[in-house]
């Protein structure tokens, strides 16, 4: 059996200890704020903090995390006011919108690791996170902006 | 009977676009699609505006059959004037008939009245409002000839950059794509798709599967359902290693790709497309060029997904498709059953920038659900079959022959563009055009794809007409009839070649007259908007006072989409190491007006971005049997770290028709980035990707 704790409230998992912590979010706990997007840990979509760590949930087991603390974009902050989601609303950072949860994961980690990154920062952060809709420039000003608190 | 704007004309009922609430709402219900560009934050804009309401009482519902108007498919950058332009109109007509019977039954002149945030007021104060008055059979009405939209001068929401009305949910991770639609009962289903194009399934080794998962095979469509997602999906790998299948050689020799084209033209269809002007005047000089480019894939980030439920006869549909009708009308084709029996409800999806899996995967569905009657089915395709599956924007090739007379002024042009068409969307032939109907038990033939008609903005063709003042000009497009690789539409259909190859011959033909680049092609051009998009670019960048250094290179490109759409110029930034990088960009837009100006710099920039990333790195990998770039390490897009810096001017024209965005900046791009190219590098590219392998050749 594995216990984790998701955002904040402690959670079991009894089933097959290979299957990604991405089903389990999405399937059981249904908080499908989370994306699917490639399985293999190659676009970002999936992206939640594991003890604070941004990770890709598709390429996770939930065996292999026991005991960690799990934070998915629905438990990023009670109110949707974490400076990355004020920053990414305030820039309409989106367009289709289904890269971007795992982009704000992505950036809140960043941002808690480097809080004033420099572009290059943000290029080694970011480069794993994949936007088709071509909204990289908006991310980046977005994770400027939030690193000021995230109003303009 | 009375022509209407946009798609009011086929849609004449006001009824059919709006309703109005007691509650003081005003629900809006356009055919067109949410797709990421943010159309139905535009369309609000314009309802809000037409009404005199604030933005936050509208209401734009997800279209679905039959509740929303037929509008086709949500393509080619027309949403806004064929969807926006009716809502206008039926919302400057609706608000004419609320103040009509407020007027009558005041005994108040309609002159007198003004309306703020739906109340409408008399000389001597408040006389009713549309939400005491909300009466849904005042609008049950065709619309009249004549309506009063807001002079541009008046609008006070259409025109403002507004936030999009769909974000908080997108930041907040709330579920709003069909995706994370969680029916009671529903079932995971996923497909097994076979190693080849054209394979047939020979056998199915018998044996458990995970979660007692059950198979859906019909033909060569084979599927499974389980209860949880993680056994459909193991399952599917065990049904997958159990299946024989027979397979051939079908698909081209990708090395050969070129050659394949020209020997399949010369069994192709040749037609016309634009020819005047015989007379050339004398020749000095006469460039023979040719562009390639590969396949291409839309690549959206999210694998195609739809939730179907069978009832009796009847079967409801989830589906990003772009076009909820059509795709209606090829399930009917593929079920062989009257389409009423159908309802296709639209729910967002990822970005798809044309025609993606979104209604293969509706069919899947569908077939998969046919199996367990009364329960919703969510089948999800996976990464394999987003890249490997969907159709593809065809591999293209184009010949210019451009005359040039003594002072290097281009006087003649001759272009033959040579492809698949760019269309095999639903909806439009007597049989489907859907993936799995090709691999049933009875299977439907997949014929060659056709290209849209050019009043409609035409197929491979699109822009292979130079838009440059040219006296003799004959363009020819042979669309091929057979088709080894399934092609349909992706954002800018053949713009994409032809621009490059156009703007490549002027930047050739200037730098032979020993003129700049823009400056050759502000003599070739009457069009006033083209020639204010080109210097406003210009000034964006410094053009005129750029200097040279080592290893960079700046190239210029522009288009007026479809040639009827929006205007595009943009100056590219290159740097040449390893390989191209683009470092920079600078686009100057003309969308006539705009409705929401921030949303279409984002379309802008993002058209642009999507741009460099064909013009750098995309590429579709195939051997003879089946595509082999269906991962993202197969099929690279342009990530964080490579993105340019980009700056953005747009020319708003408020008193000018709305055009499309989303489409205009992409080709000159890909123009820019070559012209960049040439100057670092001193080659002129010939084959898209512009990869070090390719430029090699050059």
């Amino acid at each position: 059996m594995t216990t984790l704790t998701i955002n904040g409230t402690e959670r079991r998992f009894e089933g097959d200890p290979d299957m990604p912590l991405l089903w389990f979010l999405r399937d059981e706990l249904g908080l499908t704020g989370t994306k699917f997007g490639c399985g293999q840990a190659l676009c970002g979509a999936c992206t939640v903090h594991v003890d604070g760590n941004a990770v890709r949930a598709c390429q996770t087991p939930v065996s292999a995390i026991d005991g960690a603390k799990v934070t998915t974009i629905e438990g990023l902050s009670p109110d949707g006011e974490h400076p990355v989601q004020v920053a990414w609303r305030g820039l309409n950072v989106a367009q289709c919108g289904y890269c971007q949860t795992g982009q704000i994961m992505q950036a809140a980690a960043l941002l808690k690791d480097i809080p004033d990154p420099s572009d290059d920062d943000i290029d080694t952060a970011m480069s794993g996170n994949l936007c088709r809709c071509g909204t990289y420039p908006r991310i980046r000003a977005a994770i400027k902006q939030a690193a000021k608190g995230g109003r303009p | 009977m009375h022509r209407l704007p946009g798609n009011l004309q086929t849609n004449r009922r006001l009824s059919q676009w709006l309703a109005i609430h007691p509650e003081g709402k005003v629900t809006i219900t356009p055919g067109k699609v949410e797709l990421g560009q943010g159309i139905l934050t535009t369309l609000s804009q314009i309802a809000a505006e037409e009404l005199e309401v604030d933005l936050a009482r509208i209401e734009a519902r997800a279209a679905s059959t039959p509740d929303s108007p037929d509008e086709g498919v949500t393509s080619g950058s027309l949403s806004t004037q064929d969807s926006g332009g009716a809502l206008r109109h039926a919302c400057a007509a609706a608000r004419a008939i609320f103040l009509g019977v407020v007027a009558q039954r005041v005994g108040v002149p309609l002159e007198a009245i003004r309306v703020e945030d739906g109340i409408f007021h008399g000389p001597a104060g408040p006389i009713g409002s549309y939400w005491a008055l909300a009466d849904q059979a005042l609008l049950d009405c065709d619309a009249p000839a004549e309506a009063r939209p807001r002079a541009p001068g008046e609008r006070r929401i259409a025109g403002r950059s507004v936030p999009r009305i769909d974000l908080p949910d997108k930041v907040f991770g709330a579920a709003r794509y069909v995706h994370d639609l969680r029916l009671p009962g529903m079932l995971h289903a996923r497909m097994v798709r076979p190693p080849a194009r054209g394979a047939r399934l020979a056998g199915l080794r018998e044996g458990p599967l995970p979660g007692a998962a059950q198979v859906v095979r019909d033909g060569d469509f084979l599927a499974v359902l389980a209860e949880a997602e993680w056994e459909a999906e193991a399952a599917a790998a065990r049904l997958a290693a159990r299946a024989e299948w027979e397979v051939a050689d079908s698909l081209p020799e990708q090395a050969l790709l070129t050659d394949w084209l020209r020997e399949a033209a010369t069994r192709g269809e040749r037609s016309p497309v634009e020819s005047r002007g015989d007379l050339a005047p004398p020749v000095a000089r006469t460039l023979r060029r040719s562009f390639h480019r590969p396949y291409l894939a839309h690549a959206s980030i999210a694998p195609s997904c739809a939730v179907a439920r069978w009832e009796g006869e009847r079967v409801e549909v989830f589906t990003h498709s772009q076009g909820p009708y059509n795709l209606r009308a090829d399930l009917a084709k593929t079920l062989r059953c009257d389409p009423a029996l159908i309802t296709v409800r639209h729910r967002e999806g990822a970005g798809c920038y044309g025609h993606n899996g979104a209604d293969d995967v509706a069919l899947d569905a569908v077939l998969a659900a046919r199996a367990v009657p009364n329960t919703p089915v969510r089948l999800l395709w996976s990464r394999a079959e987003e890249l490997g599956w969907s159709p593809f924007s065809p591999a293209m090739l184009v010949d210019v022959e451009a005359d040039l007379d003594t002072a290097g002024t281009i006087v003649g042009w001759r272009s033959h563009i040579v492809s698949n068409g760019h269309s095999s969307r639903p909806g439009r032939d007597p049989e489907p055009t859907l993936l799995s109907a090709s691999m049933l038990a009875t299977p439907f033939a997949v014929k060659p794809s056709i290209n849209p008609a050019m009043a409609a903005g035409g197929g491979a063709p699109r822009n292979g007409i130079p838009l440059y003042r040219i006296p003799a000009l004959g363009v020819e497009t042979t669309r091929l009839l057979e088709m080894p690789i399934r092609t349909s539409a992706l954002r800018g259909l053949g713009a994409t070649l032809n621009v490059w190859s156009i703007e490549s011959v002027m930047d050739e033909a200037a730098a032979l007259a020993g003129l700049d680049p823009l400056d050759y092609r502000l003599r070739h051009l009457d069009d006033p908007r083209a020639i204010a998009v080109l210097r406003r670019a210009a000034d964006l960048a410094g053009w005129t006072g750029r200097t040279r250094r080592e290893g960079f290179g700046m190239g210029i490109g522009f288009a007026r989409y479809k040639n009827t759409g929006a205007w595009a110029a943009v100056i590219a930034e290159v740097e040449a190491l390893d390989r191209v990088f683009c470092r920079r960009l600078w686009i100057a837009g003309d969308v006539g007006e705009a409705v929401n100006p921030d949303g279409v710099l984002n379309q802008l920039e993002g058209g642009a971005i999507h741009g460099a990333s064909v013009a750098l790195l995309e590429e579709v990998r195939f051997d003879r049997r089946t595509v082999t770039s269906d991962q993202w390490e197969g099929y690279p897009i342009l990530r964080f770290s490579e993105v340019p810096q980009v700056e953005l001017a747009l020319i708003d024209r408020p008193e000018e028709p709305f055009l499309g965005a989303g489409e205009a900046s992409m080709a000159p791009t890909i123009a820019a980035i070559a012209g960049g190219i040439t100057q670092a590098l001193g080659i002129r590219p010939r084959q898209l990707p512009f990869t070090p392998e390719n430029l090699a050749r050059a």
